[in-house]
């Protein structure tokens, strides 16, 4: 091989056959990303390859684990400073890709690892994509899942290749598929065994197809199952923008804007759509949405499961073996997903057979995945190895950290406390999965509160990312840091948060569920409340939702709430909700009556009475007033935790608020929605609900204080600051 | 100056698919028989229409290139007649009428033929394309779904049930079979080919005999549009306060697709005397009103209201309504809306048994009443139909 050219982005080399091959290698980044950097060398190899009378086909792959990871979003987050250059930038992409496709020259992608986004795009310069049939290999467009839209001409050329309706799909769930599935679906030509499969598999394909032309440049160009002004066509697309809006509620840009390029482009010339594309690309990169789920959902996210949130100057602390106490539904499935991370577990009840019992749950999740064949038999026996289930209180002896996740009883976790540090190191922490009693208090029954810490994990456990690590009066960094440590080890996202009745994430919550009754008790009817929600982006309606936590559960919680008594505010809801539960045996959706009527194999039905007890209306309040209602809540109190220093920082507070109870991401986070809203149109808006809907409303001081120095949410911590510091 | 009415006809209606009667008759034949009826009829010096306005929907393949000019032409009423095609949907029948009454009442024209056309069976509905459905930057933000999942809405919204609907469209079916067995469609037009023979007599679409029974066992026609492409769920982002879509409506419940035409003549006093005709009717008030494209059938009670004061007029002084009955929540919704009585609402049947051909329907009803009127010998009636996208047009007419 004759090496023409190398640089810190690839290496362009030409064989004795007369066969390039450009090699992606981006040295100076973790991973191969789509630029314009990336680009510009490319189409300098390119050009000179094809200006070569010697070669007669080009190959493009990767020396790294994935071919090219996607585009670069930490240049993509940054706010777009002169949009017609942007634009013009986009362009001039556009042109220098164009240029090697249609360059006369055979160029096959030979895709030795993952690749998505803006790495499909570079693969679909090339005349022919080859992928390995390893199903570690993703292949897709996964933009839409961070508010964009395919940039690189993902989204004008991919229903070239599949259709209209395969390649909506893949543009607007943001699939990734495996090797086997693209392959099925026309994303790549052809599937090799093995990597060293790749460059020969290529090098034939370039031999057997010296003037290859790209379908969007074929004379007789055609979309698959036919264009968009074919029945076909007009069905898929009034079928699409019918099901993003049932996804989006219009809140995301970047799927409408996809629709769009596909709309306006698909039945234009190449050129024209890509410029089209590029429009929309500009546009969507300057919304607002966009940039709050690039910035929480991506960034924020990556950083917190990298362990953002531990304290400075502790390093790693390995868990090797971990207790488990209580083998209900919560421990058996920490137990699975410390054993998957490697972990040694010892899973204690109070009996064996309640031991066994949460160690099966292993079991069965194990057994689905091996019947999906994601797993082995071996691998899966080795992980039910880790895990020993016992009923001894000593077995426990010699772990690394210990997690409680018994009944919510203080007597009885107090019980067990002491039980379990008499056999526990006296360097190791203590942790209760608790999702509702004060650490501190917990504490207390503890020898050694420093090393006693809160971990509460979301159910189902094996499922729901997020951790919140609750801060208890004494524990110490130290104990943070192992804590912090343990979550990043089972590789899920922590966040870190003091002490305070229902921590963040469940007070927050309480919020969102407690504004849909107040709304309820003032008349609105019950299914504008639910629909509203969900259109603000809410998963589920909080009527719904206090069903499915249960009635009674809401009850038993305020009630142990000290504020109640002088709080008519929370009194009266208190009191309703002691009404539909008592009166009217209205307990939840486990009883089969809540907000709703459950009946089997049903779907469930609002309640019919609600209407009349409460006198619903739709003059009542306007929709719009409803669910800023519903967000508004649960962003101040958000903002006051941030104030009390529950939360420690605005950006574990969005994420908390994303992954915990599903506030959407659009806005960025509870606390990001602030600033979504615009903090002091926020501030005036809450200000009215408080006259008009209760003090339950009224903003702290301190934010009044950033609106009017102009401040953004993000800038809390830099406020505190003492001046002149 | 007023606009009188001196004559209104229709086609006969053929089923709207491959089997129906009328298709391989093309939408240009069929208002061409109107055209030489009319002239026939009252020996018309055709030297004095001007201009034929005709409603059609879909203007693509036979209906595209301004079917009204093109039926002129052939019509054999002379080189001076032109044509104009407007589409307001399922109003422009009655549109036509409307424009033809206004260039009558401000003295731009003295005598006009308005009517409507639509050849369902030979071109399909939504075969125009249009942005209203498909441009996601139109589509989206508008909240827009097809028009059965916005009848359902209505029912959903306003509580009709799947059996108020049923009832409707039998009680529809009933007077339809009991006014063609009286013989009360006095404006109606047999389709006779070429060679004179008759292709069709009667309106094909009718079924005598239909039983709320029966028609309870039909499937909704909705509710995979509904649940499979999100318009459900499209539906409720706007009206957040149904807590879901009831599909109600199906093949039995809605108007039916059908072919046929209608025309009317239309012109001042002056036009009248020179043709020697005296004149049945005069348009007393025309007018429409927009909705929200989500609930875009709840036009006409709004579009009627605006009518009415128009002309100086309440409820009570219209005698009869003809309400189209695009799907049976749409008159029934106006008869709620309104507060008037089923008795005075579409007396000899409507589109769910008679069918309704997009673009000819306005005319047909205005035709069907004045009919009606005479029979009775009352004097005041009023045409109102739903439009697609989210509109009503109402307009009232009385006897002279």
């Amino acid at each position: 091989m004759n090496i023409v050219l190398k640089n810190n982005i690839l290496t362009y080399e030409v064989g004795s056959d007369g066969i390039g091959i450009i090699t992606v290698n981006m040295v100076d980044h973790p991973a191969n990303l789509f630029n314009a950097e990336m680009i510009q060398a490319y189409n300098e190899a390119a050009m000179t390859a094809i200006n070569d009378e010697a070669v007669s086909g080009v190959i493009v792959t990767s020396s790294r684990r994935m071919f090219m990871a996607g585009g670069d979003l930490r240049f993509l987050g940054k706010p777009i400073e002169d949009v017609d250059a942007f634009f013009k930038g986009m362009m001039t992409l556009h042109q220098k890709m164009r240029e090697v496709e249609t360059g006369g020259k055979p160029f096959v992608a030979a895709i030795n690892g993952i690749a998505l986004g803006g790495g499909m795009e570079l693969a679909l310069t090339c005349h022919h994509r080859i992928c390995v049939n390893d199903t570690s290999i993703k292949l897709g467009f996964p933009e839409v899942k961070v508010g964009l839209l395919p940039g690189g001409g993902g989204t004008a050329k991919t229903p070239y290749l599949m259709g209209l309706q395969t390649g909506l799909t893949y543009l607007l769930q943001g699939t990734e598929a495996r090797p086997e599935q693209a392959l099925k679906d026309g994303l790549i030509g052809e599937l090799v065994a093995t990597q060293e499969d790749l460059i020969p598999a290529a090098k034939a394909w370039i031999k057997a197809n010296p003037n290859p032309v790209q379908p969007w440049d074929a004379k007789k160009k055609r979309i698959p199952g036919g264009g968009l002004m074919t029945p076909n066509g007009v069905m898929t697309m009034m079928g699409s923008i019918g099901n993003v809006r049932k996804i989006t509620h219009g809140n995301y840009p970047g799927a409408q804007y996809i629709l769009s390029v596909v709309h306006d482009g698909l039945e234009l010339t190449i050129d024209r759509a890509l410029e089209i594309e590029a429009r929309y690309f500009t546009k969507v990169l300057q919304t607002k949405e966009a940039k709050n789920i690039i910035r929480t959902g991506f960034f924020a996210i990556n950083e917190a499961k990298k362990g953002k949130a531990k304290p400075k100057g502790y390093d790693f602390q390995k868990v090797n073996k971990v207790g488990i106490l209580g083998a209900g539904m919560m421990g058996a499935g920490i137990a699975y997903v410390s054993a998957k991370a490697g972990m040694e577990v010892v899973l204690k009840d109070v009996t064996m057979e309640g031991a066994e019992k949460g160690k099966s749950y292993s079991t069965n999740l194990l057994n689905k995945q091996l019947s999906k064949g994601y797993t082995t038999p071996e691998k899966m026996q080795t992980v039910l190895d880790r895990i020993e289930a016992t009923d001894d209180p000593n077995a426990v002896e010699g772990s690394d950290l210990i997690i409680e996740a018994v009944f919510e009883n203080v007597e009885l976790k107090a019980k067990v406390t002491k039980q379990t540090e008499a056999v526990l190191a006296a360097d190791k922490v203590y942790a209760s999965n608790t999702s509702t009693i004060p650490i501190t208090l917990l504490a207390k029954a503890s020898e050694r509160p420093e090393n006693f810490i809160g971990i509460h994990f979301f159910s189902p456990v094996d499922k729901m990312p997020l951790v919140e690590i609750i801060v208890g009066e004494k524990t110490s960094d130290k104990t943070i840091a192992q804590a912090v440590d343990y979550v990043t080890q089972i590789k899920k996202v922590p966040i870190v948060v003091n002490d305070s009745r229902g921590f963040y994430t469940s007070r927050c919550f309480g919020t969102f569920t407690s504004e849909g009754v107040y709304l309820l008790k003032e008349g609105v009817p019950a299914a504008m409340i639910e629909n509203v929600a969900k259109r603000k982006g809410m998963p589920v309606g909080p009527l719904a939702v206090s069903d499915e936590v249960s009635l009674t559960l809401g009850l038993h919680v305020m009630e142990s709430d000290p504020r109640l008594k002088d709080n008519e505010e929370m009194m009266e809801l208190y009191e309703l909700q002691k009404m539909l539960v008592h009166e009217y045996g209205r307990v939840g959706k486990k009883g089969g009556k809540g907000f709703y009527d459950y009946l089997p194999n049903r779907q469930k039905n609002l309640w019919p009475k609600l209407a009349e007890l409460f006198n619903s209306d739709v003059d009542t309040l306007d929709a719009e007033t409803v669910g800023k209602r519903i967000l508004h809540r649960q962003a101040l109190e958000a903002y006051r935790c941030l104030e009390e220093g529950v939360l420690r920082s605005v950006k574990d507070g969005d994420i908390g608020s994303v992954m915990g109870w599903g506030f959407p991401i659009y806005t960025g986070g509870a606390l990001s929605y602030i600033d979504y809203v615009g903090m002091e149109t926020f501030i005036a808006e809450c200000d009215d609900f408080a006259e008009r809907f209760g003090s339950r409303f009224s903003v702290p001081d301190s934010l009044r204080a950033m609106a009017e120095a102009g401040a953004s949410i993000h800038d809390f911590h830099k406020m505190q600051e003492p001046v002149g510091a | 100056m007023e606009a009188y009415i001196y004559d209104a006809l229709r086609t006969v209606r053929g089923k709207g698919n491959k089997k129906g009667a009328l298709n391989g008759i093309t939408p240009t034949y069929l208002t061409q028989t109107l055209l030489k009826e009319l002239r026939q009829k009252h020996d018309l010096d055709t030297n004095l229409v001007e201009d034929v306005i005709l409603g059609c929907v879909t203007q693509v393949m036979d209906q595209g290139a301004n079917i009204a000019k093109t039926a002129a032409q052939q019509s054999g009423y002379g080189d001076h007649l032109c044509g104009v095609t407007l589409n307001r949907f399922c109003g422009s029948g009655l549109e036509a009428v409307n424009q033809a009454a206004a260039y009558v009442r401000s003295g731009f024209s003295d005598l006009l033929i308005a009517g409507g056309v639509e050849s369902m069976s030979r071109v399909k509905m939504g075969s125009d394309g249009g942005a209203l459905m498909i441009d996601p930057a139109v589509a989206l933000p508008g909240h827009a779904i097809p028009q059965g999942v916005s009848a359902d809405l209505i029912a959903s919204k306003y509580g009709f049930s799947r059996k108020d609907a049923d009832e409707f469209a039998a009680e529809s079916q009933k007077r339809a079979a009991a006014a063609e067995a009286k013989g009360l469609y006095k404006s109606r037009v047999n389709i006779k080919d070429i060679n004179g023979i008759t292709v069709l007599a009667t309106d094909e679409n009718i079924r005598p005999g239909t039983t709320v029974e029966a028609l309870s066992n039909l499937n909704p026609s909705f509710a995979m549009m509904g649940k499979m492409a999100g318009f459900d769920s499209v539906a409720l982002d706007r009206y957040p306060e149904v807590e879901r879509i009831n599909h109600i409506h199906h093949a039995g419940n809605s108007s039916a697709i059908v072919d046929g035409a209608a025309i009317s003549l239309i012109g001042n006093k002056a036009a009248g005397a020179k043709m020697g005709l005296k004149p049945r009717a005069k348009v007393v008030a025309a007018a429409v009103y927009g909705t929200d494209p989500t609930m875009m059938l709840v036009g006409p009670a709004p579009a009627s209201r605006k009518a009415l004061k128009q002309a100086g007029m309440d409820k009570n002084d219209i005698d009869l309504y003809e309400v189209n009955e695009a799907f049976a929540v749409v008159p029934m919704r106006f008869m709620q809306d309104m507060g008037i009585g089923f008795d005075k609402v579409n007396v000899n049947g409507g589109a769910i048994a008679l069918g309704h051909p997009l673009g000819a329907t306005g005319c047909m009803l205005m035709g069907t009443l004045l009919d009606e009127l005479e029979r009775q010998d009352k004097s005041t009636g009023l045409i109102t139909l739903c439009i697609g996208g989210g509109m009503g047009i109402a307009t009232i007419i009385e006897r002279v």
